[in-house]
This record gives structure tokens, sequence and C-alpha cells, in this order.
């Protein structure tokens, strides 16, 4: 009964969330919290915050979570599998028919329409997160600004830009930096 | 047989590039989805810059975690039904793992200072990397068609950053105009 209410439950949660992390959000919570009580609102914000500190997305992170909770191991596998399947069902089908129609005119001309918009969503992302490194999540206030964040950047930008370095490397040695800038 | 040893070893590669990207991933979607690009398009070469921008779209407007649909469109693409499988659990394994460690003392782990620094080192690069993709992917579009694609960009950027426009909406408005675009352009002939 348990694994069957976790496995609906986050079938839910992987089916209406529509637009990555911050939209499946609400969704986790009505079921997680509010409907079923796995997970009372103060462990929710923890889960929250790890998601945020870990890699993955949040819907995975919150199946392995709840389900590890609920009923060990096999409870995080079955949220976990619960969680993609509509996926595995809704993409499968969309990826066959890009394959099969992609050569025809009409559907190239919407996709090169599509195509600069998708750099717009990516570049909003990277825009939010850009402001979030140079002010902190503050007000936008020049004597708000985080000068080790915000010399990071810049020199990862350039590392990457100019010297085509690989960005996982990139990341990683920010990451060094950044702690050694705090505990200089 | 040869094939058969190809294969296996393209699903070996596809398995643990996911497991790779997954694991030092930090920062959602988009951040995923730089990485493939560098990987799949520029390093194997099993993608070309519009199939991944496309399967952007596609992994963004479709239900569930949109790092699970783009390795469900790059393992079908790359290779089939097992690429599919490999390339999906390549993607959970390291979210699946490290929740499971990190759940069992997660009180130490977020109050942990250290962390807190590596992790705010690690946004800017994050910052950069995805800002670094945008441009790349910018110049191209704005390349192929100067004016309408400037203006798309420039537009959806404005709706989606300033006003909070509904992804899936924006990906409709820019289909439409596509859709315009195409019979203006019969009409013309």
């Amino acid at each position: 009964m348990k694994y069957l209410q976790l496995f609906f439950s986050f079938v839910q949660i992987g089916l209406f969330s529509i637009g990555g992390g911050y939209a499946a959000m609400p969704l986790i919570q009505a079921q997680v919290v509010e409907k079923y009580s796995w997970l009372n609102l103060s462990e929710f914000t923890d889960l929250v915050t790890i998601a945020e500190m870990t890699p993955g997305p949040i819907a995975i992170n919150s199946a392995t979570f709840v389900g590890i909770r609920i009923a060990g191991i096999p409870g995080a596998v079955i949220a976990t599998f619960g969680c993609i399947l509509p996926s595995l069902f809704i993409v499968s089908a969309l990826s066959f028919v890009y394959y099969k129609y992609k050569g025809l005119p009409l559907l190239d001309s919407i996709l090169k329409s599509i195509r600069p918009a998708v750099v717009a969503l990516i570049a909003s992302a990277g825009v939010s997160i850009l402001l979030q490194v140079i002010f902190g999540g503050g007000a936008m206030n020049i004597s708000h600004i985080n000068i080790t964040g915000t010399v990071l950047f810049l020199a990862a930008f350039v590392a990457l830009r100019k010297y085509k370095k690989n960005p996982i490397l990139v990341m990683g040695l920010c990451g060094v930096m950044g702690l050694f800038a705090g505990i200089i | 047989m040869q094939q058969n040893i190809t294969k296996k070893e393209i699903l070996k590669k596809l398995f643990l590039s996911n497991l790779y990207i997954s694991a030092f991933t930090f920062g959602g979607g988009f951040v995923i989805i730089t990485f493939m690009k560098h990987k799949y398009v520029h390093e194997l070469n099993w993608l070309t810059e519009d199939e991944m921008l496309d399967l952007t779209a596609l992994a963004q407007s479709s239900p569930g975690a949109i790092a699970v649909n783009a390795a469900i469109l790059v393992g079908w693409h790359v290779c089939g039904f097992m690429g599919m499988v490999v390339s999906v659990l390549g993607t959970i394994i390291p979210p699946m793992v490290i929740l499971s460690v990190i759940s069992l003392f997660y009180a130490a782990f977020a109050s942990n200072p250290y962390v807190a620094l590596v992790l705010k080192g690690m946004q800017s690069g994050v910052a950069a990397v995805i800002l670094d993709v945008v441009f790349s992917l910018g110049d191209n579009a704005i390349k192929e068609s100067p004016g309408i694609n400037s203006m798309i960009i420039l537009c959806a950027f404005i709706a989606v950053f300033f006003m909070k426009v509904n992804v899936a909406l924006i990906i409709l408005a820019s289909a439409s105009i596509g859709i315009i675009r195409f019979y203006a352009c019969r009409k013309e002939d």
C-alpha cells in the first residue's frame, strides 16, 4: 500500500511539472506535505535546501529523499521510477515525432523560430544566477556587490569564452577558489 | 559482431558521460543542457548544435525534469531504446546515491560553512558556463537570420525574465511565428 501510494504520488509529480525544478516544487509540497504528511513543512524546507546544494533535478532528489524516509531504499527506487515514468512515455513519443518529421519544411520553419526563443530561455536562467552571484540575492545596489563572486565569474567567463576550457573543470576550480577566498 | 562491439562501446560511453555530467551538475536543468551540449556536440559530435537546441525545446516543454527529458532524447538519438535506458540510468543514479547518503546526516551537511563556501564559488562558475553557451548559441542564431531572430531572442527574454510569462507559452508563440514565416515565404514564391 505504502509502495503504491509512493509510486502514484510521484507519477503525478512527474506528469504535471512542466518547465523544470521551480515548477515542480509546489506540486511536490502538495503531495508530500499536504496530502500524505510524509514530511512536515520544516523537513520539506530542508529537502529544498539539500536539493539546491546537490546535483540533480529536484523531483529526483525529492523522490529519493521521501522514498528512503517512508520505505528505505526500495521506496527510493519506486518513487524515482514513478517520477520519471511519464517522461519516458511522453518524451519518447515526441522524440519519435521529431525525427520522423524533422525534414518537413513546415516543421523546419517552426523549429527555426523556436531555437532563438530557447536561447533567450537559457539566457534568462543564466542572468538570474548571475544577479544572485553579484548581489547575493539582496537589493541591486553598488554597495552590495559581492567582489569575490564577481571576480570569479569574470575569470570563469574568460576561461570558457577565450580559452575554451572544460566547463566542469572551470566550475570545480570556482568552488575551490571560493573556499580559499572565504577562509582568507 | 564488429557492430555489436561498437554498439556496446557507444552505450558504455553514453552511460559514463551522463553519469559524469549528472554528478557535477549543480543548479538545474539548463546547466545540464549546457554540459550535454559541450559533451555531445563539441566533444563527441553525436549531435549538431541545431539538434541540441531542438532537444532543449522538447525537454523544456514536456512534463518532468529537464535533465531526465534531455537524457531520454539524447539516448534515443544516439542508440535507440537501449540508448535511452542507459542514458536515463546514468542521469538519475548520481542524484539518487548522493541524496541517499546526505539524507542520513543532512543537518551536518547543510550547516557546514566550508560546504557553503565551495557551493557559493561554484555558483559563479555556473553563471559563466550558462552565459558562455548563450553567447555561442545567440551568435549562430543571429547569423542565420539577423532581423527576425534578434527580435525573437529579445522579446522572449523580456517575456520570461521580466514578465515571468510561462515558458510553454513562449515556445508556442515562437512556433506560431515559424508557421507564419513558412506561409509568408510560400506566398512570395
